[in-house]
């Protein structure tokens, strides 16, 4: 009873976490899953239809481009979002004058709404009187269509995205790179190694738990890219940025096809899954 | 994390809402009738205050005239959201009466998401006057699911100042396409920014317009018992080749996708824009939402036009509404939209209110008793030029009306493709974005049964 009174508060606490997974990420979970098998018009009592709404959502035409674009959005991600902030993490950490004010800079557009971000880029790339054409033209270069090509949608995507998620990656990287003890550099300094040594032989093994997190963390998260597509492009043109969760957002409230959408969740949910348990075992490795 | 809102969004409206009724429950009121309170959908935003007020005056007056029925209104905008229907109505917020465009009528009815209201019909006076093709539409096994409100056919849009402005006649607009063609390269020579004819591309707003242009060319969407695609015809074919030579070889068409329904409005309203698609109530849309000038805007008829899509709205009745409610709502319905001189046919309130009246933006009741008196009414408060729109109305008369496809948005989704190829690439093969626009469209037909 001792102990149980000891730590009510925190029990209290992990009540209230619980309380809010339950509600707002297992509920819908097992909600998902189940529904995934029934069709329903969220009205009538739904009927079990077996595998059908998979079946649906897999010969849908858009599938087979969604999943695609998810994963080239991803790799494309990863590889500005992934490797831009860590880049700009060693940077910051070097510094040795405005660090604060650089980091809060940095910082800066994880602050603004998701939906600012994106609108403020929609005027970025307008082709007429847009930010980007406008720098294209007076270093005299030809303009770009961005959102209006399918050759250059895509990319344009993925700046926005890696704008406006590269603060919170930076920040993590760069307390990693904090906890490296100063003395590795130093011994690694009077052995003559020069910066891109110590980054390949001090900074990367110091902080490999901290990157392979990351890495799983931002897979997992850039293949559910939803609100780029949905701001701005539509998933166009001619389907180029139609991503796994744009899609299954058009089932739902487009073509109200509940179950085909849940369907496409759990589909995403189980790629997601295995990029999951890639990462537990290679942490769990790693501790080894 | 951020992206976890996707999934979130659809998990939890999607699939998290539970039943529960959609009124109070009634009790008796004063006078020993079973007192109701129904909620109604549609109230103008607090950025309308004037049509805000003339809306609550309505109400108020309605309540006087039934008591015992409590209205309640809600100023949701737009008024139907299909992202937000099928969730609000599980969930028991769905207005005890809502308005369903007409591209929605076959999903709602077909999945019980409206309400018989057969019985009701009697409570609206003037309901033999409605057109009885636009109360086909509402009505399937004989049973009556909505009351049609608003009615429409596709005409063109015009800004008659831009055709002054590029020396053109506004009084005598294009009858051809390629009138419109010439038209629409004169605007664009006006300068930079300046778009000869708009067009969607995205958003299904794409396949929605390719569906109105290519029945407008006599052609069709499925083939007559929808199993097939029937789009890959030669009035496709010279939809498409009409858009990309005014996009490619005339750059009328500015050099920006026009993604959703929003996107070709606001430029329209930027008074930059020389013509588009579009039905009488872009006007009003246009004027009101998007800060148009409305003496600027006239309406002819669908070039060549052999058919017109139907465009329209219909009020029904929330599926979980008691037999009281819904009577007070076909009432309410009655009260509000289809009372001559009352309601939003109070013509010469809207004028002193500084709306735009006179603006041919329903054909609901047709020429039927009803329909002159509301047309009478309309001319004699008109606040607008009413000529303006004169050529739409005589040519909207003679044009047979085209109802949408069977899982019209699927099929839009497949034909934004097609339009944004054309739109967005100078060597689009219009073929080929024919052709596998068809493959997957009769894939998914099959898929669909």
């Amino acid at each position: 009873m001792g102990i149980l009174r000891r730590n009510l508060t925190a029990y209290g606490f992990l009540c209230a976490a619980l309380f809010c997974f339950t509600v707002f990420a297992w509920y819908p979970m097992v909600r998902e899953f189940i529904l995934s098998f029934q069709k329903t018009d969220l009205i009538n009592p739904p009927t079990w239809v077996g595998l059908d709404n998979f079946k649906a959502a897999v010969q849908d035409p858009a599938f087979g481009e969604a999943w695609l674009n998810t994963v080239e959005f991803t790799l494309l991600a990863l590889l500005c979002g992934y490797a831009v902030p860590f880049v700009v993490a060693l940077v910051l950490n070097e510094l040795r004058h405005a660090r604060a004010y650089l980091r809060f800079v940095v910082y800066l557009p994880v602050m603004l709404p998701p939906i600012v971000a994106v609108l403020l880029f929609r005027w970025f790339y307008d082709p007429g009187p847009g930010l980007f054409n406008q720098v294209l033209d007076f270093l005299h270069l030809p303009p770009l269509a961005w959102l209006d090509s399918s050759s250059t949608a895509l990319i344009s995507l993925v700046l926005v995205s890696t704008w406006m998620n590269m603060g919170s990656a930076t920040l993590i990287y760069l307390a990693a790179l904090q906890n490296i003890a100063p003395e590795l550099y130093e011994a690694a300094e009077l052995d003559g190694a020069g910066i891109f040594k110590r980054i390949r032989h001090v900074t990367i093994p110091q902080t490999r738990l901290i990157l392979l997190l990351m890495l799983m963390l931002q897979i997992v998260a850039t293949m559910q890219v939803f609100i780029e597509p949905y701001m701005l492009t539509g998933g166009g043109p001619e389907n180029a940025t139609v991503s796994v969760a744009y899609l299954m957002y058009q089932f739902a409230f487009s073509q109200m096809n509940y179950g085909q959408a849940g369907a496409l969740g759990m589909l995403l949910m189980l790629a997601l899954l295995v990029f999951a348990a890639i990462q537990l075992r290679t942490t769990r490795e790693d501790r080894a | 994390m951020r992206r976890s809102t996707g999934l979130l969004l659809v998990s939890v409206l999607g699939i998290s809402a539970t039943a529960c009724g959609s009124g109070e429950p009634a009790t008796p009121s004063a006078g020993g009738a079973k007192a109701v309170t129904i909620t109604v959908a549609c109230q103008p935003a607090r950025s309308a205050p004037k049509e805000r007020q003339a809306w609550d005056d309505d109400v108020a007056a309605f309540m006087k005239a039934h008591p015992g029925v409590t209205v309640k209104s809600t100023d949701q905008q737009p008024c139907f959201d299909p992202k937000t229907f099928g969730p609000k109505l599980a969930g028991g917020q769905m207005e005890t009466v809502f308005v369903v465009p007409v591209t929605n009528y076959a999903d709602v009815i077909a999945q019980g998401q409206a309400l018989d209201i057969t019985q009701y019909t009697g409570a609206v006076k003037n309901w033999n006057d409605l057109r009885a093709d636009v109360r086909e539409l509402v009505t399937k096994d004989g049973k009556v699911y909505g009351v049609p409100n608003v009615h429409y056919s596709v005409g063109l849009v015009y800004n008659r100042a831009l055709f002054t402005k590029a020396g053109l006649d506004p009084n005598t607009p294009p009858k051809t396409w390629a009138e419109v063609r010439e038209a629409a390269k004169k605007i664009a020579a006006l300068g930079p920014g300046y778009v000869g004819y708009g067009e969607y591309s995205g958003g299904n707003t794409g396949g929605w317009h390719f569906t109105q242009a290519i029945y407008g060319r006599g052609g069709a969407i499925l083939t007559p018992d929808n199993k097939k695609a029937a789009f890959n015809s030669p009035e496709g074919k010279a939809v498409l080749q009409n858009l990309h030579d005014m996009r490619w070889v005339d750059n009328s068409m500015g050099n920006k996708l026009l993604v959703g329904w929003e996107s070709l409005m606001m430029a329209m309203g930027s008074g930059k824009v020389g013509m588009m698609l579009g039905a009488p109530d872009v006007v009003t849309d246009v004027v009101n939402k998007f800060k148009g000038n409305v003496a600027d805007y006239g309406i002819t008829g669908f070039p060549e036009a052999k058919a017109s899509l139907s465009g329209g709205e219909a009020f029904m009745v929330n599926p979980k509404a008691t037999p009281e409610e819904a009577k007070a709502a076909l009432e309410w319905v009655d009260f509000r939209f289809n009372t001559v001189g009352k309601g939003r046919f109070d013509f010469a309130r809207g004028k002193a209110n500084g709306n735009p009246v006179g603006v041919p933006d329903n054909d609901v009741y047709g020429d039927s008793a009803t329909g002159k008196a509301i047309q009478a009414d309309r001319v004699k408060n008109a606040s607008l030029p009413v000529q303006n729109y004169d050529p739409y109305v005589q040519a909207a008369a003679t044009v047979p009306p085209k109802a949408e496809p069977v899982h019209a948005q699927e099929l839009y989704a497949i034909l934004d493709v097609v339009m944004s190829g054309v739109l967005s690439r100078k060597d689009a093969g219009i073929d080929q974005l024919l052709a596998d626009a068809e493959t997957k469209a009769d894939a998914m037909l099959a898929a669909k049964g």
